[in-house]
């Protein structure tokens, strides 16, 4: 029973190293040349301090970009499989593949035609 | 890696595209509906969604009927294409199209349709008015109307969870957009959207979590896999009834059951009335479909465990929601709480869990349907210069300033009433029968008090329209429509009549429905 879960242990055993080594990797060997940019938090390029009084406010375009970036990410998370396994798939996987990509492109050329893609 | 390798030989999955037909039409319509915003003139974007709209319901309802009869679940497994699902796609898609033709109503008001002219334009903002001045129309309601359609007609044919709730998803998300869409009394509609969002969210997450639970225990998320698993007796029975408990709370909140009724109310009332019609009329069909799908087919076996539970909710719904339709002032909102009311009624036949029970939730589901959207057409109808004109006082008199409208009116009311010859009779009467015999008298007796109070509201508004003298120069007129709302309200009307006075057409073609395919 256990050995089933030991997989997943180790996966994570993996990745808590794998954040710690990359935190500490750097203080430990990196150059130290401070200046303020530097010392700043990291958020996204926004200007994390002051923040504007009530909270501030996001450009929307974030969340659009952010979205469109998710959309593409998820499809190649499909096309992987399909690669792998597209000659044993036959036209099952032909006509899947073709209806899933024409809905994206059509998502697409959607939010291009509407100025989704212009940043300003 | 040798798991990987096991795979590398496998099945190569089949999908019955004929049966699927109604959805794919509805899918590809909403795609191409999708390309005509991006690349269509302005000017031209109406018409042709229009076209298309109307044009994909009536194909998809086409192939409903060149495909009935199907039993068989299709897509490996998780599309269960049978009587029951076949008869709820097919209203679903009649229901749609009076709703859409209420949505394309462009006449009644000066400004334009019942939507803003661009919803991203700040409420009141100088923007707004000069869109609104360009006439500019925010079509990308067609698109989300139909993918919504979509959503519905999948959710109830949905043969395992998981697929359930990615169809719960696609009936939810475009509605949520189209509750914030209305073009008066914005800000009101965005809390509506913002509100039916949140709580709308919140209640999938309870779905989900009733889905992993289900699959901890049975070891799949197929509905006929959880019932041999419970005929079995495979595992903890707490498991079964924490994960029922909380598949309900997902969709009984679509439902509008009591408890999880809040946002009811609130939502119907920001919504744009055609939206409001059709979301009231069509996510019950879909989400009561679901929930009947789920409980008579996979926890058919344990209903003397989940049927208490029922109960209680069905009462709490018909006794909370009559009264609290009582004491409305707003004609959307007691037109809400009064389908608080109707979907307790309904729950009845969920409780009765036979053959009747089924066949008569049905009935009732497109009776309640048809004269739901037809009430909203009219309230769209009642105006003064700032828009809608909902306060109850405003409806004084009525009878005397539009007979015909008001006579409509009063008929779609007598309807929720359930009084005899019309549709609202022959769905109560299913349902209560169904009930009797499946056991739930107490439930019933519950109902029939309900039923009594809730004419009393219904009576009010008619003596209201009636016998009240209107209230002198408050601006309220009934403004005459185009031919999309007349032919909408005509359509309403009739069927309200065929349903009450011919019973047996609506019965037969639903007790031919059958039962559900495991």
């Amino acid at each position: 029973m256990g050995e089933v879960y030991l997989p997943i242990l180790v996966l994570g055993i993996l990745g808590a190293a794998f954040a710690v080594f990359s935190v500490a990797a750097p203080s430990i060997i990196g150059p130290r040349r401070y200046n303020r940019a530097r010392l700043d938090a990291y958020e996204c390029g926004i200007d994390p301090t002051p923040q504007p009084i009530g909270g501030g406010r996001f450009p929307i375009k974030y969340y659009l970009t952010a979205m469109l970036f998710i959309v593409f990410d998820i499809e190649i998370v499909f096309l992987y499989p399909f690669a792998v396994a597209f000659d044993q798939l036959r036209l099952f996987g032909l006509i899947e593949m073709a209806v899933f990509i024409v809905t994206v492109l059509a998502v697409y050329a959607y939010v291009w035609r509407r100025g989704g893609l212009e940043w300003d | 890696m040798s798991s990987l390798l096991a795979a590398a030989s496998f099945d190569v999955p089949t999908i019955e595209y004929g049966q699927l037909s109604p959805m794919l039409i509805i899918f590809g319509v909403a795609v191409l509906s999708l390309l005509v915003e991006a690349f269509a003139p302005r000017g031209s974007r109406r018409p042709i969604q229009l076209v298309l709209v109307f044009a994909g319901l009536a194909a998809a309802f086409a192939a409903v009927v060149m495909i009935r009869g199907t039993q068989h679940i299709a897509a490996m497994g998780s599309v269960a294409v049978d009587g029951p699902a076949l008869f709820m796609q097919g209203a679903i898609l009649v229901l749609a199209f009076i709703a859409a033709l209420v949505m394309a109503e462009r006449q009644v008001d000066p400004l334009g349709d019942a939507f803003a002219p661009r919803a991203s334009a700040l409420p009141g903002s100088t923007d707004e008015i000069a869109f609104t001045r360009l006439g500019w129309l925010q079509t990308e309601v067609w698109p989300l109307f139909l993918f919504s359609v979509g959503g519905m007609l999948l959710f109830p044919a949905s043969a395992d969870l998981l697929t359930m709730f990615v169809a719960l998803e696609v009936v939810s998300l475009p509605l949520y957009i189209m509750a914030g869409l209305a073009r008066r009394r914005r800000l009101l509609s965005q809390e509506a959207a913002l509100k039916y969002f949140v709580l709308g969210a919140f209640s999938s997450a309870f779905f989900l979590y009733g889905t992993a639970l289900f699959y901890g225990y049975a070891g799949s998320v197929d509905l006929s896999a959880i019932s041999d698993a419970l005929t079995a007796n495979a595992g903890s029975m707490w498991l079964v009834i924490t994960a029922t408990g909380l598949v309900s709370v997902g969709l009984l909140f679509k439902i509008g059951a009591v408890p999880f009724h809040q946002w009811t109310p609130d939502v119907y009332q920001g919504s744009p009335t055609p939206v409001t019609g059709f979301m009231a009329a069509c996510t019950k069909i879909a989400a009561f479909g679901a929930l009947l799908r789920i409980m008579y087919v996979a926890l058919g076996g344990i209903r003397w465990d989940w049927r208490p539970m029922m109960y209680v909710i069905a009462a709490l719904t018909m006794i909370v929601g009559t009264l609290f339709a009582l004491t409305q002032t707003d004609m959307k909102r007691m037109l809400a709480y009064s389908s608080i009311a109707q979907a307790g009624f309904m729950l009845v036949g969920v409780i009765a869990t036979n053959q009747a029970g089924l066949s008569g939730t049905m009935v009732y589901l497109v009776a309640y349907g048809i004269a739901t959207i037809g009430a909203f057409a009219i309230v769209t109808l009642v105006r003064d210069s700032t828009g809608e004109a909902s306060h109850l006082s405003q409806w004084a008199g009525l009878g005397r300033k539009a007979p015909i409208v008001a006579s409509a009116f009063a008929l779609f009311l007598l309807a929720f009433a359930g009084i005899p010859l019309t549709s609202g009779f022959t769905g109560k009467f299913a349902v209560f029968t169904a009930g009797i015999a499946g056991g739930a008298t107490p439930v019933v007796i519950i109902g029939l008090v309900a039923s009594a109070v809730a004419a009393f509201f219904y009576v009010r508004v008619i003596v209201l329209m009636f016998f009240n003298e209107p209230t002198s120069d408050d601006g309220v007129s009934v403004v005459v429509p185009s031919g999309f709302t007349t032919l909408a309200i005509t359509i309403s009307v009739a069927l309200t009549l065929v349903i009450g006075l011919v019973p047996q057409l609506i019965l037969d073609l639903a007790n031919q429905a059958g039962l559900f395919i495991r």
